[in-house]
């Protein structure tokens, strides 16, 4: 087997190793409830009766093992079990029905805040550390030390109160339903858009300008310059090949960084993304759609981090041309 | 070489604690005064917040969104309480409580760091590397949610929570470099003249990983603060009545619709306090590092 491969599958084995870890941690939560959970959750006028036959709902009566088997096996077949939410009543809310329209706004979001960020970030990068220590670096340097320091909900206000309250340019809430059309959602998704851009943009910017320095330093560039090489050849052709793997790791990194950020923005913009709605959840302890949103989270940070590494491995051109 | 470290050494005695500590200081750079000014004025309004804030912390002292004026000089809020005076208690609860967190964080994960360090590859180690992996492949603010809507909203359970979820990296830095002290010959020296584990991990291990704990209880204090005001911000951390800018933000964003900033000051309360340690840790890591560097 071409050592790549066995490479790869190794990080993939890891990767579903450390998923499957995550999930026995978040389901566990469950069994951490404190007593008199269910007199909580169904609020004063809870009768013994109906306490118990929520406990047996949840399966408080059944081991835990055969109740993860169950759990994991549903959430494999789309299934996240019953919301708490009318729990003890007659009607049942499926979490997977609660929350699949708005994941599809989350990704939505994510993914727009990802196509603004990404390019510009790699961009500056470059541009900062062709032309270090001018004046453009570090104006540059300076604002993204800047921002890595401020709060989300500091950055979203500020923006929402300039521009979509004084100068009117955006919409400042981002409300959005099934019947908006496309080019509407991104207009009305633009102003959480542009708050995570600005968030994760310092990170990927200041560590594209390292690995671009880090590299530019090295004996076979001088070697290049040397040769009388044009400047554009000598980046593009000889130090690109070998920065991939840095700028991969840093641009997947900061994406599931925005699996966190987007909680925070999405409650200010008041955007019906699934970050909203986990800390409704979280305030009215419904725990299976907490635990179906961590899950979702942790599985997108996880698949994230784990494409970087396989993208920095394949991208490696020690481990693509093996002696 | 010897004899000149012997001068700086007998220099270094004459002078007193304060007056090299005001020659290190001598040498900070601008942004690392205004650091540390706006870092001691925000523990100024922290400690003594009873006497400076001209009313109480939850007293209600008015009508409801009054605009700013000579009485209450940024408004009231949406139940009459003077936001200036809630911003002055709002000090000493965000920080005090991000503060304490910091602290069990670091007692939990340089504790268990260092100890890990000297038993390297023992099954202790093992777990707690294992463990921490594990911990650290979930989004701190994912997980602390999740626990939280385990726990409920109560002020003990947000400041163990994070401690124990931030302690994670402290470990892994803790463990890192203590591993790389550990194996000194001065460590070995203290070990074949006998000294007692307890000793060499106090007089040995622990001075020599200081400066880079040091460095990281401010990002990590940064990170922490940040977290805990999110929290708050998203109605499960602090909870009301008590004054907190996390919370503070949440009560009065309605207001910013209707082009009134008020909100903004809570939230720039926050974020000038990390931008301050920011630029305090960030001097501190160049001169630590350059000092490294004379060696």
């Amino acid at each position: 087997m071409h050592p790549i491969v066995r490479t790869v599958l190794q990080r993939l084995g890891l990767g579903l190793l450390t998923l499957f870890i995550v999930s026995i941690v978040i389901f566990s939560a469950l069994e951490m409830l404190p007593g008199g959970f269910a007199e909580a959750i169904l609020g004063q006028s809870a009768t013994p009766e109906t306490v118990a036959a929520f406990n047996k709902e949840i399966g408080l009566d059944r081991p835990a093992i055969v109740r993860y088997v169950e759990w994991i096996g549903g959430i494999l077949q789309g299934d996240f079990g019953t919301s708490y939410a009318g729990a003890g009543g007659n009607i049942k809310r499926h979490v997977s029905d609660l929350i699949a329209p708005r994941l599809y706004n989350t990704f939505f979001l994510a993914i727009m805040a990802a196509v603004i960020a990404v390019p510009l970030a790699l961009t500056l990068g470059v541009l900062a550390a062709l032309y270090r220590n001018s004046l453009f670096d570090r104006i540059v340097n300076s604002v993204t030390l800047t921002t890595i320091a401020l709060p989300e909900f500091f950055v979203a206000y500020v923006l929402m109160f300039f521009f979509a309250i004084k100068l009117r340019w955006f919409y400042s809430l981002s409300t959005v339903s099934e019947s908006t059309t496309f080019l509407e959602h991104i207009s009305r998704a633009a102003l959480p858009a542009i708050t995570l851009t600005l968030v994760i943009i310092a990170h990927m910017m200041r560590m594209t300008r390292a690995a671009i320095i880090n590299l530019l330093a090295s004996p076979y560039i001088e070697m290049a310059q040397l040769k009388g090489i044009p400047r554009r050849r000598v980046i593009v052709h000889h130090a690109l090949p070998n920065a991939w793997a840095p700028i991969v790791t840093v641009v997947a990194f900061n994406l599931a960084y925005l699996v966190v950020g987007v909680v925070v923005v999405e409650v200010v913009f008041v955007y019906p993304g699934i970050g909203q709605m986990m800390v409704d959840a979280v305030s009215s302890r419904d725990m299976p759609v907490v635990q179906a949103c961590a899950l979702i989270f942790a599985a997108t940070y996880i698949l994230l981090n784990l494409s970087a590494d396989i993208i920095s491995i394949i991208t490696n051109p020690r481990l693509l041309h093996p002696r | 070489m010897t004899a000149e470290a012997g001068d700086i050494r007998a220099i270094k005695a004459r002078r007193g604690r304060i007056e090299s500590a005001w020659r290190v200081l001598k040498t900070a750079p601008f942004s690392a005064w205004l650091g540390m000014i706006i870092i001691a004025i925000y523990v100024f309004c922290a400690v003594f917040a009873p006497w400076i804030a001209p009313y109480g912390e939850a007293e209600i002292v008015g009508n409801a969104y009054q605009p700013s004026s000579a009485e209450f000089w940024l408004g009231t809020d949406q139940i009459g309480r003077d936001i200036f005076s809630r911003l002055i208690y709002g000090a000493r609860n965000t920080i005090g409580i991000a503060l304490i967190t910091t602290l069990l964080s670091f007692a939990i994960g340089g504790t268990l760091g260092v100890f890990a360090a000297i038993h390297r590859g023992g099954w202790l180690d093992q777990i707690l590397s294992r463990l921490v992996d594990a911990l650290m492949s979930i989004p701190t603010l994912i997980f602390a949610l999740m626990l939280l809507a385990v726990f409920g909203k109560y002020i003990a359970a947000l400041i163990l929570i994070l401690a124990l979820l931030d302690s994670t990296r402290v470990f892994r830095l803790a463990r890192a470099t203590a591993i790389n002290v550990v194996v000194m010959d001065y460590v070995e020296a203290a070990r074949l003249r006998g000294e007692g584990l307890g000793w060499i991990t106090m007089k040995e291990i622990v001075p020599n990983i200081m400066p880079p704990l040091v460095a990281e209880f401010g990002l990590r204090f940064c990170f922490v603060f940040l977290t805990i005001s999110s929290l708050s911000f998203l109605g499960v951390g602090i909870q009301p009545p008590t004054a907190d800018w996390g919370s503070m933000v949440a009560e009065n964003k309605s207001l910013i619709t209707y082009g009134n900033p008020t909100p903004l000051y809570p939230a720039a309360a926050i974020a000038l306090l990390t931008v301050a340690v920011n630029f305090v840790v960030d001097w501190f890591l160049h001169r630590t590092s350059g000092l490294r560097d004379e060696h």
